[in-house]
């Protein structure tokens, strides 16, 4: 039977490298598959987190050959095996062990987002087509693939000054709710920094859901900021009335 | 503190975070409770998060005659009149209302055309009942919930798994428990705990569960004393993918039928006329699943041992937008275009209907204190639950869960644990490290499986039942000899060797139950005694520990009053 040959990262907090292992292939062979069959045959101690395997719950992100992928979906015919696989954690949040990362910098930021609010006294009747471009954001499994890709994050740790693409997304939803009320224009321009993002869109090509991250979320949540907070005559306006 | 473990106190202490469990903490934080969850996985990530075809409620915005009579009326026809008679009425009647608070909460449903929540055909459902967001339903529920609770204020405490529960006399007084992340332990104590623990499908090799799925709350509730019931009632749901072999049993939603889907075996015949002619692919469960499975095993199976379900005369942009993420599953991991061309389905272990023993009105165990809500508890659906029912099920007794939880916690005062119950705890939690060159808990799981699928499946017998108790056996000595590598810094093999522990109750429980019933009824098929029994149609089984022995006995189906039997006896 032919094998495929992985290279899984071992380690935890202190370092590690990665580890050969050999994996039979099967039809439509995962490399959750591969993965499992290794925890099964050879490093029962491998930490990897899953749920669903299905793509459906977001748990299984990882590096496979250097692209972020939900291993579940990621097949094994789809990758080149004359060569070795290599699987490593996501690089922009902390080792725990293995594949596993500390993403608990996700949970803290969605704290800081206000929740949903219904206007006071609107009928709760809307249609379809109200509903169809918020829906999109809210297809968003929390993988964190997004926020491991964005270079604001990757690249120039900006983690206490900007929220990430997930998080824009989390936004969208609430800001273009048709029944909801609130502003979340200053937490975008000051919490979650969202000036920052110079869409370079890397998040929107990772994303499984295929969520439009940068054009259907971000773009128009930065014109909201710029709305109320830079447009002129608004500004002209608030300087009058004393405001801020 | 303790070196050896950290210790954490709430009113209210409820264990698992999907929709029951969320539901129950929002109830109880709204009581003014402190609540802490207690969740295997990273928030959000439960198994509500699967469920894909919708919530069923008898909201009547589509089909104007329905209501919540008729929503009973199916719920206990769907579960052979072995439910609860007072579950399944209140599960009708608050549902729409329960639905209806999502909403306002912000979760964002498929519309009508006058604006409303659109609701779509079921299996079992008389009319389009299910509310739906295309098929990630369970996404949606599970988000909106997690949102309010995170802004309400519960402490969650995330990978982080009981392993027993703690007593004060009779009274339940906590949890034990331990990091996946360090492997370090917890106490937690509370006044009131809710178990929203899910199921017990991992048990079984094809399984559209997750490594979740082992039935920890209800192995934890028995060990503490709580009563099992029903535990013969395990649903295949009829369709799981069956090709290519590492997607087996991953689910294939029901609304594929309720959409319009067709079955067909391999000479292309549409057998659900043999089976129900009057609901054809919109039969229940129980009964499509018998239906693809007797195909097969006659020789009308597909290539790889399934039936056909296709939705490809719909048209294409139709599909896209109904079924979004089966038309991807299929693309990506199949290479099947299901717009184009019919799926491979076959039945995959799905739902528990039985587990820990509930009061209808307050979903308390038999343990004061002890709380069950959603596919942990037993009594709603019965010998067979009806798609749809599951996520109705989890708002209204996660509700009720928690309010109940929440006066419990109220009316009592601190409870006491003593030490030695915490050092047996922890004395077991270790015990798989203490020996050295035994065997991998992988190895048992795997022969575990193996024997739950060939002896407790779809059809049984005496023979294989009475083996399957023989082969638990033998796996419980084998697992007394097995052994981890590793540290306890997030080790999976050492979590899946006690999750095994777990995994045996549960399976002894069913094998033990399924081997009393002699009938058949809903999801428990005997070969053996292939009918229906009147006698047996006024009996639950139910499990409690006797010492080391796990008993069963019979308790008489809790009698309808005669508004409702007349309900029943309405209707075709």
């Amino acid at each position: 039977m032919a094998e495929a040959v992985l290279q899984i990262f071992r380690g935890d907090s202190k370092g590690g490298a990665a580890k050969e292992c050999h994996v039979p292939l099967a039809p439509g062979m995962v490399v959750l598959d591969a993965l499992h069959y290794v925890q099964a045959h050879q490093l029962p101690d491998l930490a990897v987190r899953w749920n669903c395997k299905a793509g459906k719950c977001g748990s299984c992100s990882a590096e496979v050959n250097g692209h972020p992928r939900l291993t579940c979906k990621t097949r094994m015919d789809a990758l080149p095996l004359d060569k070795p696989i290599t699987i490593f954690p996501m690089k922009s949040f902390p080792v725990i062990k293995d594949l596993v990362t500390d993403v608990s910098w996700n949970f803290r930021v969605n704290k800081k987002i206000p929740p949903f609010q219904p206007r006071a006294g609107a009928e709760w009747k809307f249609d379809q087509k109200d509903v169809d471009r918020v829906q999109e954001f809210r297809k968003c499994i929390e993988c964190f693939l997004c926020q491991n890709v964005c270079h604001v994050l990757r690249d120039h740790g900006k983690k206490e000054e900007f929220g990430g693409p997930r998080f824009f997304v989390r936004v969208a939803g609430l800001e273009m709710h048709p029944m909801d009320g609130a502003s979340r224009a200053a937490l975008l321009r000051k919490e979650l920094g969202i000036g920052l993002c110079n869409i370079t869109k890397c998040c929107t090509e990772v994303c499984p859901e295929e969520i439009h991250i940068t054009d259907n979320a971000i773009i128009p949540l930065k014109e909201r900021v710029v709305d109320e907070f830079y447009d002129p005559l608004l500004m002209l306006v608030r300087k009058i009335r004393g405001a801020k | 503190m303790s070196d050896r473990f950290e210790t954490h106190e709430h009113d209210v202490l409820i264990i698992g975070a999907g929709g029951a469990g969320l539901r129950a903490a929002i109830e109880a934080l709204g009581q003014g409770a402190s609540v802490g969850v207690v969740c295997k996985s990273l928030l959000g990530k439960a198994h509500t998060v699967m469920a894909e075809g919708g919530i069923a409620a008898a909201m009547a915005n589509v089909d104007a005659a329905d209501d919540w009579r008729t929503h009973f009326r199916d719920t206990m026809r769907g579960g052979k009149m072995l439910n609860n008679w007072r579950m399944a009425q209140l599960h009708a009647q608050e549902a729409p209302d329960r639905v209806g608070e999502l909403e306002q909460w912000g979760a964002l449903f498929d519309r009508t055309d006058k604006g409303q929540i659109l609701q779509r055909a079921f299996g079992g459902h008389t009319y389009k009942r299910l509310c739906h967001v295309g098929d990630r339903t369970g996404l949606e529920m599970i988000r909106t919930l997690q949102d309010r609770g995170v802004q309400m204020g519960f402490d969650v405490y995330m990978e982080c798994t009981v392993t027993r529960l703690l007593k004060d006399g009779d009274r339940v007084a906590g949890a034990f428990a331990y990091w996946r992340e360090h492997g370090r332990f917890a106490v937690f104590k509370a006044k009131s705990m809710v178990i929203a623990t899910g199921g017990i499908g991992k048990a079984w090799p094809i399984t559209s569960n997750s490594w979740e799925y082992t039935g920890d709350g209800m192995a934890v509730a028995y060990e503490a004393g709580a009563e099992l019931m029903d535990m013969e009632f395990v649903q295949f749901h009829p369709t799981g993918m069956v090709w290519p072999p590492g997607v087996q049993g991953i689910l294939v939603t029901e609304a594929v039928r309720g959409e319009g889907g067709i079955l067909r075996n391999k000479a292309g015949e549409r057998f659900m006329e043999r089976y129900d002619p009057q609901r054809m692919e919109l039969s229940t469960r129980d009964v499509v699943a018998r239906a693809i499975y007797t195909e097969v095993r006659e020789g009308r199976g597909t290539e790889h041992g399934g039936a056909y379900l296709d939705i490809s005369h719909k048209p294409a942009e139709y599909v896209k937008r109904k079924l979004p993420s089966m038309y991807h599953q299929f693309l990506e991991l199949a290479d099947v275009d299901i717009t184009k061309r019919p799926m491979e389905v076959g039945p995959t272990c799905h739902y528990m209907m039985g587990g820990i023993r509930v009061d209808a009105e307050t979903a308390q165990s038999s343990l004061p204190g002890l709380f069950v809500a959603g596919e942990a508890a037993a009594g709603l659906h019965g010998a067979n639950r009806l798609g749809g029912n599951s996520l109705s099920d989890l708002l209204v007794f996660g509700r009720r869960a928690g309010l109940a939880a929440a006066k419990h916690a109220n009316s009592v005062r601190a409870s006491a644990i003593d030490s030695a119950q915490i050092d047996a705890a922890e004395h077991d939690a270790l015990a798989p490290f203490q020996q050295k060159d035994g065997e991998s808990p992988y190895a048992i799981h795997r022969d575990l499986q193996a024997s739950m699928q060939k002896l407790v499946g779809i059809f049984r017998n005496k023979e294989d039942l009475e083996r399957s108790l023989g082969e638990i056996d033998k796996l419980k000595l084998r697992m007394k000899r097995m052994s981890v590598e590793g540290s306890r810094l997030y080790n999976p093999g050492w979590h899946l060797a006690l999750d095994l522990r777990s995994m045996m109750t549960v399976s002894e429980a069913v094998a033990l139950s399924a081997l009393a019933r002699e009938e058949s009824r809903g999801a428990h098929s005997r070969i053996d005694f292939p009918n229906l029994d009147p006698a047996w149609g006024g009996r639950n089984n139910v499990i409690q520990r006797e010492g080391d022995a796990m008993r069963l006995r019979q308790e008489k189906v809790l009698e309808m009053p005669s508004d409702l039997k007349q309900l029943l006896a309405e209707g075709k």
